[in-house]
């Protein structure tokens, strides 16, 4: 520990420029704290306007009857809500973390490609002004589900194509964000951080890197052939000129399979970073954690066709994509145990960040059970398309992703402003959430087995009482949210008074390098990389 | 006292998923085929693995939560790795999904197997309304929302939708089967693809324009089943209900009868000469239930999105010029020339011209409606099967 302190002060010496004056500085950074901030704060706006978008949708849902909305902008409501959290709220924080957390963790000053890493920026923040320009535009945003499917999606109005280009440039902005990490993982690591010894979340978003990297092409591609299909007279998903509509939906699966664990993957990271620490514990089966990672990464390529069970494939087609998906319950399995083998016979203490990341774990293993149940074919054909599997998914969205993404924020927070957050009042944002999101959610599961479709504006009296339920859970979690605003700007704000320590968490040190920086961290960091790195899991 | 509060809250979501079973109402229904039965004990029996798993993974954790805190002096242990214990927790899961596979296929290979139907319904969905061909009588008929549902949800309609009967789960003609019969059905849609669900049958099949994709099902139980349309396919995609009568064997063969019937009256409906207020009356039920829901009740249309009927220079120009357009479709308008029969159309072509504020003052004839939809080339799908 002394030795690693004794390093930094060594570090003052190259710490020769801060960042540049006023608001210059967000507009032109290259630093990845900088740019993992804009990221951060980025994400917590849109997921505010995903948010409001859930609440029009579940405003409308709290009675039968139309009462606030016409159909057709329900439609818009539930793309651009899914559009807007997937592209611009989920993944941009986890890039945020990715850029906060990577060069800290492996010992390196900053991002391998500092100026590619502002351009992704804002790349994201254009591709979703564009896709947000499209709730103004004549015909409205776009109402197919964000699958979007055609031929449904070629009947968008003046918005498709700037839907479109808005994907394209989302893209860029990801792929880009992908090579950086890509390139920064394998080349800017301190010389005795090997591959099997850095940090869980630094693994996990390689490998996320890499998915990125072989899906959004694929996506961009999907969507120009819709263009050219509107635009330019050809017919690759018209059958009428010998195309086929369901070619899209493969394409669409086969990112968006892969797309889903974007998503989910860093959420293991930074689950599997965070566990340990509170647990006092070493993180159980640190290289089967990196090989399930691995596993589920490469059987995300081969599963996409079960999104689309019910299109009409021949039955051998069903029975290998219902096989292949019941594969992932081993890999996924394999890391639950690991968690709760990590917790056994630990020294538990239960600061926010561990409460949200327990709760993780639970609620994710009953997004994981829908999962398996959806994976037999031929009882999803009684639930697809169902509110079951909007259970489903936001099982392992919402108390998932998100709240890794909220347990990631208390976790870090500290060591990046200096400052200690409010305890109680983070203990209060989550229970309030974790209660709330199970109200939420819970009660679609019995909507989806009693027969309520998806993307539906209104519906039959006797789904009444729970979409009721729902719906008032929605409010609860929406406005607990607002909690998180505020003590994250109270905590930059000076927090509690009370000065953290370098090391922030008991023992955190010994778990990953961030830990043996100064709290706040200085605005250059490991400008020579450090000698010793933790070794906790050997 | 956190614990205590994280137990609380799960033993709530526990009992919850433990009236899930109690409660049918919050469960899949059996349904009313031996697939759907099939279906339902797939269900039920993944259920039970998920839950038996849930209670071993969350018991340990929970032990551990209570038991291994440091604010019970717990101290750390020291261990991190064992190969062992990570073979045992792949090759369980293993197993139990080996075990899981094996009755699902054998319903998969049940399900896939339409030979030796009795009989063939063809259905075909349109934004938004489906459309079902008996190919073995001719039967052929359009099935959408039913009135008073329909008034009921537009936006601020002031009615109760609990008042309504079956809200939004009935339709003006159902589709009628007979039991114990096997019947095939074939899917395929006119405009964008739908979905057709009726949870009692046991499965849905989504209906693709251009191709066609088949099921079957032997209901064994006379009665009502009601189910939705489940792949979104524009605005009014949970306004297109399905509504199956199965029927016992002799009361379907007067269905049948009475459907023949009904279409011989059609027939002659249709070469005979109408009133201009005959057609007018008949158009007004015949463009609420096809046309009000783009162009609204009151021919007003929605600015941007639906053109207006009142004072639209097409229907207020040349009558030939807006039949073409009723015939063929434009954009996101459908070819109502394949939806309607001559004298429907007819009527309605009449009512949009004299009605909705306009008064043009001419007429169509059914007759003449027949010969232009002659006119127009049936679709012709390309079957894969």
């Amino acid at each position: 520990m002394s030795a690693i302190t004794a390093e930094h002060e060594n570090d003052d010496h190259h710490h020769d420029h801060g960042p540049e004056k006023g608001f210059l500085r967000w507009i032109v950074t290259t630093n990845h704290k900088d740019i993992g901030t804009l990221y951060l704060f980025f994400a917590l706006a849109m997921f505010f306007v995903g948010g409001t978008m859930a609440l029009i949708i579940r405003a409308e849902l709290f009675e039968p009857g139309m009462q606030f909305v016409t159909p057709q902008f329900f439609n818009s409501m539930t793309t651009m809500h899914a559009l807007v959290m997937v592209f611009g709220a989920v993944m941009p924080a986890f890039v945020g973390f990715a850029n906060w957390l990577i060069p800290m963790m492996i010992g390196a000053p900053d991002m391998a490609l500092p100026r590619m890493n502002n351009m992704s920026f804002w790349m994201l923040v254009a591709g979703v002004l564009l896709l947000a320009s499209t709730l103004f535009m004549e015909g409205g945003a776009p109402a197919s589900g964000w699958t979007l499917y055609p031929p449904l999606v070629l009947q968008t109005g003046a918005a498709l194509p700037f839907a479109i280009f808005s994907v394209h440039l989302l893209g860029i902005s990801s792929i880009m964000g992908a090579i950086n990490i890509i390139a920064t993982i394998f080349n800017m690591r301190a010389p005795k951080m090997t591959l099997m010894k850095m940090p869980l979340f630094v693994w996990t978003w390689l490998i996320t890197a890499f998915l990125l990297i072989a899906i959004m092409p694929v996506f961009a591609g999907a969507v120009t052939m819709l263009l050219t299909d509107r635009f330019f007279d050809t017919s690759f998903f018209d059958a009428a000129g010998g195309g086929d509509p369901v070619l899209y939906q493969h394409i669409f699966w086969f990112f968006g399979h892969p797309e889903v664990y974007v998503m989910i993957l860093p959420t293991f990271g930074i689950a599997s970073t965070i566990i340990p620490v509170f647990a006092r514990k070493a993180l159980f089966g640190y290289s089967s954690m990196v090989y399930a990672t691995a596993a589920i990464a490469f059987l995300s390529f081969i599963v996409w066709a079960h999104h689309m069970f019910t299109v009409g494939m021949p039955m051998s087609g069903e029975l290998y994509f219902m096989y292949a998906t019941m594969l992932i319950a081993i890999p996924t399995g394999v890391k639950i145990f690991n968690w709760t083998a990590t917790m056994w016979r630990g020294s538990m203490t239960f600061e926010t960040p561990m409460l949200f990341s327990i709760a993780f774990v639970v609620l994710f293993t009953l997004g994981g059970f829908t999962g398996l149940m959806m994976a037999l074919a031929p009882v999803d054909f009684q639930y697809h398309d169902t509110y079951f599997i909007v259970a489903h998914f936001h099982y392992t969205l919402v108390p998932a992703s998100i709240f890794i993404l909220m347990a990631g924020g208390y976790f870090w927070l500290p060591k990046w402003t200096g400052n200690m957050y409010d305890e109680r009042l983070a203990k209060l944002h989550f229970w309030l959430s974790a209660v709330s999101v199970n109200i939420l959610f819970f009660p679609q599961h019995f909507l989806g087995l009693a027969g309520m479709p998806r993307r539906i504006p209104d519906y039959a009296v006797q789904f009444s009482d729970w979409n009721m339920v729902s719906s008032v859970g929605a409010f609860i979690f929406g406005f607990s949210q607002l909690m998180f605003v505020y003590i994250v700007v109270k905590t930059i704000k000076g927090g509690t008074g009370e000065k953290v320590t370098d090391e922030v968490w008991e023992g955190a040190a010994k778990h990953s390098l961030e830990w043996t920086l100064p709290s706040p961290v200085p605005y250059h960091t490991f400008a020579t990389p450090p000698e010793k790195i933790p070794s906790e899991h050997f | 006292m956190k614990t205590k509060q994280l137990f609380a809250g799960l033993f709530l979501m526990a009992l919850s998923l433990g009236t899930a079973q109690a409660d049918y109402t919050l469960n899949l229904m059996e349904g009313v085929t031996s697939i759907s039965r099939d279906v339902y004990g797939l269900h039920m029996l993944v259920l039970w693995v998920c839950v038996f798993i849930g209670v071993g993974v969350f018991g340990v954790m929970f032990y551990s939560i209570y038991f291994h805190r440091k604010s019970r002096g717990y101290k750390a242990a020291n261990f991190h790795e064992s190969t062992k214990v990570e073979i045992i927790w792949t090759v369980i899961p293993t197993v139990i999904l080996i075990l899981l596979v094996i009755p699902a296929t054998r319903v998969m290979i049940e399900m896939d197997d339409v030979a030796d139907s009795e009989m063939t319904i063809k259905v075909t969905g349109w934004q938004w309304k489906w459309e079902y061909e008996y190919l073995d009588t001719g039967i052929h008929f359009f099935s959408s929302l039913d009135e008073a549902s329909n008034k009921a949800r537009q936006l601020n309609s002031g009615i109760d939708p609990r008042t309504v009967a079956n809200y939004l789960l009935e339709v003006d003609k159902p589709l009628v089967v007979p039991v114990n019969t096997k019947i095939r059905f074939l899917f395929t849609a006119a405009d964008v693809i739908h979905s057709w669900w009726v949870p009692d049958l046991g499965w849905k099949k989504d209906a693709i324009p251009g191709f066609v994709n088949d099921a079957w099902t032997s209901v064994e139980k006379a009665g009502t089943y009601r189910g939705q349309c489940t792949e979104l396919c524009g605005k009014d995609h949970g306004f297109m209900p399905i509504v199956v009568i199965a029927m016992e064997k002799p009361d379907y063969e007067k269905w049948v009868v009475e459907q023949k019937g009904l279409a011989v009256e059609n027939a002659s409906a249709a070469v005979k000469e109408w009133t201009k207020e005959d057609l007018v009356a008949k158009g007004e039920k015949v463009y609420a239930n096809n046309c009000a829901s783009c162009h609204m009740p009151d021919g007003a249309g929605l600015a941007g999105t639906f053109p207006a009927i009142t004072a639209s220079a097409v229907v207020t120009g040349d009558i030939s010029a807006q039949v073409d357009l009723m015939l063929n479709g434009k954009g996101m308008m459908p070819a109502f020339g394949q939806m309607l029969d001559p004298v429907d159309f007819a009527a309605v072509s009449t009512f949009i011209r004299n009605g909705l504020g306009n008064s043009v003052g001419d007429a169509i004839q059914p007759s003449a409606v027949k010969a232009l939809q002659a006119a127009v080339p049936e679709v012709v799908y390309d079957d894969d099967e």
